[in-house]
């Protein structure tokens, strides 16, 4: 702005309204300087207080209160609907099947992603091709995911168990046996997930310097060497990355076990009940508790900031171990996953509570 | 039990809100000179919500607007049962804005929406008393004698059968016969395992398709299962509880009667094409699912007979929520939709089978026969055990708690029959604590 001394200083000092005048503007331009920049970035923040915080918040004072989904407020209770959640053997199963699925998700696919995005950075005949071919699982929609895999892995009459028998194995019961009802659902996440991770690890890798590569030839690595001691350390920071985004997906798991079965509700012994799926169950289902639905939020969302916090820890430990630049921009980006996702998260059971 | 439709669940997500689009659009052909015969001569749309298919079709809602021309009716239409019933209680929670004039609800519906009859008008009136069945009016009605919904259709349920399995079993096949051999208007559950012991012993084919559901057609002749008449929840504590619970899986499993499926999972549907098992019990609903899975298998018939006197699985209502803007109206098309010889086309347009007492001596009903069936005559069968459901004498109670309990004997009884993963007694036990741990 140039309004700050529009003209030629003379001898006469200025009046002083001008020079209030003037000073007004100097000031305004200050906090043009100042404030602007926040005022660029407030939408997000606004709308996360409208669609984020709000609803955190009025989650935290519906699980204080007896809720029904129709009839509305009842007495205030304290904590007590948080009691009822631990008391009920259930939440503690659907705990445990979260953190099983989610290790059984996770792992597999980061080291398949890996190995992936190494073969695609290869010199391939066709690459955008193989490299948009591995995407096309993630544009399925998970409803469509979970109906083609329940037909996969029906008990009786599902390809799967028709193959396994074929190889002279014994059919394996998908949907009575709670760990391979794991592997069932790890199976459908996978599917959908793998292939973006593929992706974000082959971008990472072609950044690469090419100059590691060639030293390491010029000391006699081969490829696998190459691959393990020059990629996968430089993909340390990215790795993390992954593992953030996968540990938040993978505590929120929701459609691929509530498409299991017709149900809904992770079979008769709740053996792949996911902690999201409770929540829907008790607030929406039978029950039709919101109070204790929204005391469930609120734990899922206390679980997911451990785990984050457990995540920020290592991505800076490897801040101080690996390359510091590349860390340290992952720990920024990490620690704004950390900060945002478990609200957003939280966002998710509120959204209906705001109509309620 | 809900009434559902596996196959609607694929195309829900894709053409649900293709088919909201495209049967929310009204005629657009707004009178500007109205004549009066409706008591308002005002311009007026009214929207009925429904889900899956009622058989309201855009020719049998412009007979209405016909009748009344200053009414236009818009048809909102979910694909699935769960989304309409999301969709409701949702909305009547944050104070019923986006609710439609009338909205379609199913009977499982009712244990929890007549414990806020508020949220509906009373739609008693002399001119519709005696027009349904007993139990569909009694079901619908509030202790104080508030009417919150009109009914559309029951489920009354016959015994569907293979009778090309039953030939190769040396059973009968004729459907008379049937239903005789199942013991005729007096068959007894205990017949209906019978001959299933007869049948499995002859034959590789299971008797029945789930345990759940056979379990579901006892425990509906019972008038308090899991709560007192005042809503009080009594657990599992009903000594006819148990016995049907015992008696299900000793048939299931001792005996080996059934295929041990979960009814709309996909080894169900699979089963259909295996012939994995030789009877059902068949709402009237049913009869499409069982075309559709089945399709191109001979030999299903329906009997007319069922164990334990009649049985009612489904059907829906109409309601009209208090908050509209267009009240009477809307209960005045309500009850228009809800007569008989509407439901009478709605039966032609979609197989829902009508809930008014009328309409069973409607030559359109009573002549309709299907083809798929070896041409049962569908329309006599179920307007029979429409009226047995009525002489069954009570209603069984299903309060605020009830579906929340009958999970639990139903989750009991799939670890045993479909899962395997436990026997009958430690299963039930489980369901104890499942009841326990729920802290009614």
């Amino acid at each position: 702005m140039s309004v700050i001394t529009p003209r030629p200083p003379t001898a006469q000092r200025p009046r002083e309204a001008t020079a209030r005048r003037v000073g007004f503007r100097q000031r305004l331009g200050r906090w043009d300087v100042k404030v602007s920049p926040y005022l660029y970035i407030s939408p997000f923040f606004i709308l996360f207080a409208v669609v984020g915080a709000f609803p955190l918040l009025y989650t935290a004072y519906v699980s204080v209160h007896e809720w029904n989904l129709l009839g509305g407020q009842g007495d205030f209770v304290g904590l007590t609907n948080y009691g009822d959640v631990f008391a009920q053997p259930t939440f503690i199963k659907a705990i445990g099947n979260t953190f099983s699925i989610f290790a059984l998700s996770s792992v597999p696919q980061v080291i398949t992603a890996i190995a992936l995005a190494a073969v695609l950075n290869a010199n391939l005949r066709a690459k955008t091709f193989w490299r948009m071919g591995v995407l096309l699982p993630f544009i399925v929609a998970p409803v469509a995911v979970g109906l083609i895999f329940g037909r996969l892995f029906a008990d009786d009459s599902g390809l799967v168990n028709a193959l396994l028998t074929q190889v002279g194995m014994d059919p394996l019961g998908w949907h009575s046996d709670r760990l391979t009802s794991h592997v069932a659902i790890a199976t459908m996440v996978n599917f959908r997930w793998t292939g973006y991770n593929t992706l974000i690890f082959l971008a990472a890798m072609q950044a690469v310097p090419q100059e590691l590569y060639e030293a390491a030839i010029i000391d006699g690595a081969g490829r696998l060497r190459q691959f393990f001691s020059v990629t996968v350390p430089q993909l340390r920071p990215t790795i993390i990355f992954i593992i953030i985004t996968a540990t938040i997906g993978g505590l929120q798991i929701f459609d691929e076990p509530r498409m299991f079965d017709d149900q809904g509700l992770g079979g008769p012994s709740r053996n792949w009940m996911t902690v999201a799926m409770y929540m829907y169950d008790v607030g929406w289902g039978n029950q039709k508790n919101f109070g204790r639905a929204a005391a469930i939020a609120w734990l899922l969302f206390l679980i997911i900031i451990v785990v984050a916090l457990v995540n920020f820890l290592i991505s800076r430990r490897i801040a101080t171990s690996d390359s510091p630049r590349g860390a340290a921009r992952l720990l920024a980006r990490g620690s704004g996953e950390a900060g945002h996702t478990p609200a957003a998260d939280a966002g998710r059971p509120t959204s209906a509570s705001k109509e309620t | 039990m809900r009434r559902r439709t596996r196959a609607l669940v694929a195309t829900a997500g894709l053409f649900g809100l293709a088919l909201t689009a495209a049967c929310g659009g009204s005629p657009g052909d707004a009178d500007p000179d109205p004549t009066t015969d409706a008591g308002s001569d005002e311009q007026i749309t009214l929207t009925v919500a429904t889900f899956n298919d009622f058989g309201y079709t855009e020719e049998l809602l412009a007979q209405y607007t016909a009748e009344h021309p200053n009414v236009v009716v818009e048809h909102v239409l979910a694909a699935r049962a769960e989304d309409a019933r999301a969709n409701l209680t949702t909305n009547l929670a944050s104070g019923g804005e986006g609710l439609s004039d009338i909205e379609a609800i199913e009977v499982d519906w009712l244990a929890e929406l007549l414990q806020y009859p508020d949220y509906f008008a009373d739609l008693s009136d002399p001119a519709v008393e005696g027009r349904w069945l007993e139990s569909k009016v009694a079901a619908a009605t509030t202790e104080d004698g508030r009417l919150l919904g009109y009914g559309t259709d029951v489920g009354p349920q016959a015994i569907c059968y293979r009778a090309d399995l039953f030939a190769a079993a040396g059973l009968p096949t004729e459907r008379a016969e049937v239903a005789e051999l199942l013991g005729g208007a007096d068959a007894t559950w205990d017949d209906y395992f019978e001959v299933g012991r007869q049948f499995v012993a002859a034959s590789d084919s299971a008797w029945y398709d789930s345990a759940v559901s056979m379990y579901q057609g006892m425990i509906n002749q019972v008038e308090f299962a899991y709560e007192e008449g005042d809503g009080t929840p009594i657990g599992l504590t009903n000594p006819a509880v148990r016995e049907a619970y015992d008696a299900v899986l000793s048939a299931s499993t001792d005996d080996g009667l059934s295929a041990g499926f979960e009814q709309w999972q996909e080894d169900w549907v699979a089963g259909f094409q295996n012939d994995a098992f030789a009877t059902m019990l068949c709402p009237a609903w049913m009869q499409a699912g069982i075309e559709g899975n089945a399709a191109g298998i001979e030999g299903w018939d329906i009997a007319d007979v069922f164990p334990g006197g009649g049985g009612n699985w489904g059907g829906s209502y109409l309601t009209v929520p208090a908050g509209g803007e267009h009240v009477e109206e809307a209960q005045a098309l309500a009850e228009w939709l809800t007569s008989p010889e509407t439901q009478v086309q709605a039966f032609a347009n979609a197989g829902t089978f009508p809930s008014q007492v009328d309409a069973y001596e409607n030559p359109d009903l009573t002549g309709a026969v299907n083809p798929f069936f070896n041409d049962a005559p569908v329309g006599e069968i179920f307007a029979n055990r429409s009226l047995a459901v009525d002489e069954l004498g009570f209603l069984p109670y299903k309060g605020p708690n009830y579906f929340a309990i009958h999970q639990s004997v139903q989750d009991a009884i799939l670890r045993v029959d479909v899962t395997g993963e436990q026997n009958a007694e430690d299963s039930w036990s489980a369901a104890e604590q499942a009841v326990a741990d729920l802290g009614l």
